[in-house]
């Protein structure tokens, strides 16, 4: 990745501007085209370092609950189980990591009542019996952009 | 209150934002309402801190962080604001929450780490303690993302 794209990541991460013409505002920035932004965000799309493109919305302000579960799958059952847990679109990030709780996943959902019902609907599927649900208590910190621009790439 | 137009607007724009030269115009057009309705209602939804930003999400480890640490520490209540206060101050260190423990897992704070290697998030715990004082803590490495996507708001199902 060259300096042009980190630079675009960085801008695009922290203010797209709700305004517009964004990409000509950007383009400015760059010193570049507002035609060659937009072809560099669809190559960084393709190619995967974009996720999506769009807003991110407060998820408690709009009166959604959320919760962290963590349980133990054993390994052969882990596709199984990860397949059974993706399946509900209230659940949107599901990780393996190193630890005996080796599945951890958020749920964010219109009500506690439906946060429960996931819950023991992935426990019925699945015949894992214990689901530990992390409940929120307080956030200090909450960032989801990354520094680009300030990590070295090597390629 | 949101109404039916805000609804609308949110579920609009948590898809893809359209790549061209005017986004909101297009969106405005699909919502059938004007680009300055548009604008005033975004401009809105931000003030209330509904709407948290606009922008792109990135795939973290495909910008370079291979190492991506849930770190869990057990820090009496009394000290956590304390402790918040000193992580928080790591660009690396992109979550911070407090959590309820349970009978199963008796930690309490939880940050994620995002390093390009193992050794960089241990110095960063490391160093971490020493400013806050030592307590038990466990390092979770993220071995597979098995799914990732953004909450999708007033579907049918949600």
């Amino acid at each position: 990745m060259n300096d042009t794209s980190a630079k675009l990541l960085d801008i695009l991460q922290n203010d797209f501007p709700v305004e517009s013409r964004p990409f000509l505002t950007i383009s400015r920035e760059l010193g570049i085209t507002e035609e060659e932004v937009l072809n560099l965000v669809g190559t960084l799309k393709k190619e995967g370092y974009i996720r999506r493109m769009g807003a991110v919305f407060n998820s408690k302000k709009l009166g959604y609950k959320g919760t962290l579960c963590a349980m133990k799958v054993p390994r052969e059952q882990i596709r199984e189980v990860s397949e059974t847990v993706n399946a509900f679109t209230e659940i949107t990030h599901n990780y393996l990591r190193t630890h005996e709780f080796n599945m951890w996943f958020t749920i964010t959902a219109a009500s506690p009542d439906r946060i429960k019902e996931i819950i023991r609907e992935i426990k019925e599927e699945t015949g894992i019996e214990k689901i530990v649900q992390l409940n929120s208590l307080k956030s200090f910190k909450l960032k989801v952009q990354f520094d680009v621009g300030g990590i070295s790439h090597a390629k | 209150m949101l109404n039916s137009l805000d609804k609308d607007i949110i579920r609009k724009l948590q898809e893809d934002l359209p790549l061209v030269k005017e986004p909101y115009r297009k969106l405005a057009e699909d919502l059938g309402i004007s680009e300055e309705k548009l604008m005033e209602r975004l401009e809105d939804f931000k003030k209330q801190g509904i709407l948290k930003r606009v922008g792109a999400v990135l795939r973290h480890r495909k910008v370079g962080y291979k190492a991506n640490a849930m770190v869990v520490w057990d820090i009496p209540r009394e000290k956590v604001d304390q402790a918040a206060k000193v992580m928080i101050t790591y660009p690396m260190l992109s979550h911070c929450y407090e959590r309820e423990k349970t009978e199963e897992w008796p930690y309490n704070m939880y940050t994620m780490i995002h390093c390009e290697s193992t050794e960089e998030c241990k110095e960063i715990i490391s160093d971490i303690m020493n400013q806050i004082g030592k307590y038990d803590y466990t390092i979770l490495y993220s071995t597979d993302e098995l799914k990732k996507t953004s909450v999708k708001y007033f579907t049918e199902t949600n």
